[in-house]
């Protein structure tokens, strides 16, 4: 599948039903996930605040997961020198870089009910702090450099090396005392939650990633296009 | 499971805002990209326009 929508063409017949229907799909799971959560019964430790977990965790999963795209299609397009990977690459960062804010924004928020502090410099709260400067890095390098192969390669490697920042995400609640709680759902012995947080989590976690297919395509196609016009621009100079 | 209050007492100060910067945030993505596909959807019909009419300059 992969390598039939590396043709621009075919990206561009199947992208163009694709997003629609992801972004309907993702429209319907917000909608379920939102009712969910504003169903959901108070947290007997944490109150009402527990309703900061359904949009909190999935930017999370989701500030990784794009992350972890970004890296995949730097890494094919390092390796193949592939156009469309690199714009896939392009197109996902300031996705990711959004996730990732909202992530650290609402953590911010639900910390100082629960932590008694906005901020604290433990492993978990600072490697994703280093996962957004990742990005804003790979933006910025992409931005800095005329050369657009140029610009691709060196955000590219960017990308690679901080790759190694997401097993640390992972893994900082349990390789670290941390301030931070630690895993509940992606754990040995499955999720911890009663089933009336995990579901609207759940929901929600697959509608953010729905909403993220829709908008990576769409920004991807709008990738093809800027290179077509930069294409189309030279021809008419020349 | 049943519907609760909106009323989150001392908590609404966290809760509502993180709420807030959740649909702004969702809402950028979402305007930011249509807006930038369309932005070079146009630009390159336009292009193509005058490639076909080549005695036509190009809208900048």
């Amino acid at each position: 599948m992969f390598q039939a929508l590396a043709n621009p063409q075919r990206f561009m017949a199947f992208s163009r039903w694709a997003a629609p229907v992801l972004a309907v799909i993702a429209a319907g799971l917000l909608g379920w996930g939102l009712w969910l959560s504003f169903s959901a019964p108070e947290d007997y430790q944490q109150g009402a605040t527990v309703r900061l977990m359904f949009i909190h965790v999935p930017a999370a999963y989701m500030a990784m997961f794009c992350y972890a795209c970004l890296g995949a299609a730097s890494l094919v397009g390092l390796v193949f020198r592939h156009v469309l990977a690199d714009a896939a690459a392009r197109a996902c960062a300031p996705l990711g870089a959004g996730f990732t804010a909202l992530a650290l924004i609402t953590g911010m928020l639900w910390g100082r009910p629960m932590w008694g502090t906005w901020w604290v410099w433990d492993a978990r709260v600072t490697s994703v702090l280093v996962l957004f400067l990742f990005y804003i890095g790979y933006m910025a390098l992409q931005a800095a450099i005329d050369d657009e192969t140029r610009a691709a390669r060196a955000s590219g490697i960017l990308a690679l090396v901080g790759l190694i920042n997401l097993p640390i995400i992972k893994f900082s609640v349990d390789w670290w005392n941390t301030l931070h709680q630690p895993a509940s759902v992606f754990r040995k012995g499955g999720p911890s939650l009663p089933p009336e947080f995990l579901w609207p989590l759940g929901v929600m976690a697959l509608a953010y990633m729905a909403l993220f297919g829709a908008l990576w395509l769409v920004r991807i196609r709008a990738e093809v296009w800027r290179k077509r016009a930069q294409s189309l621009a030279l021809q008419a100079a020349g | 499971m049943s519907m609760t209050s909106l009323d989150y007492g001392k908590y609404a100060i966290f809760i509502w805002p993180a709420l807030a910067v959740t649909a702004a945030v969702l809402a950028w993505m979402v305007a930011d990209s249509l807006l930038r596909a369309r932005y070079w959807q146009k630009k390159v019909q336009v292009l193509e326009a005058a490639r076909a009419q080549p005695g036509e300059k190009p809208a900048p």
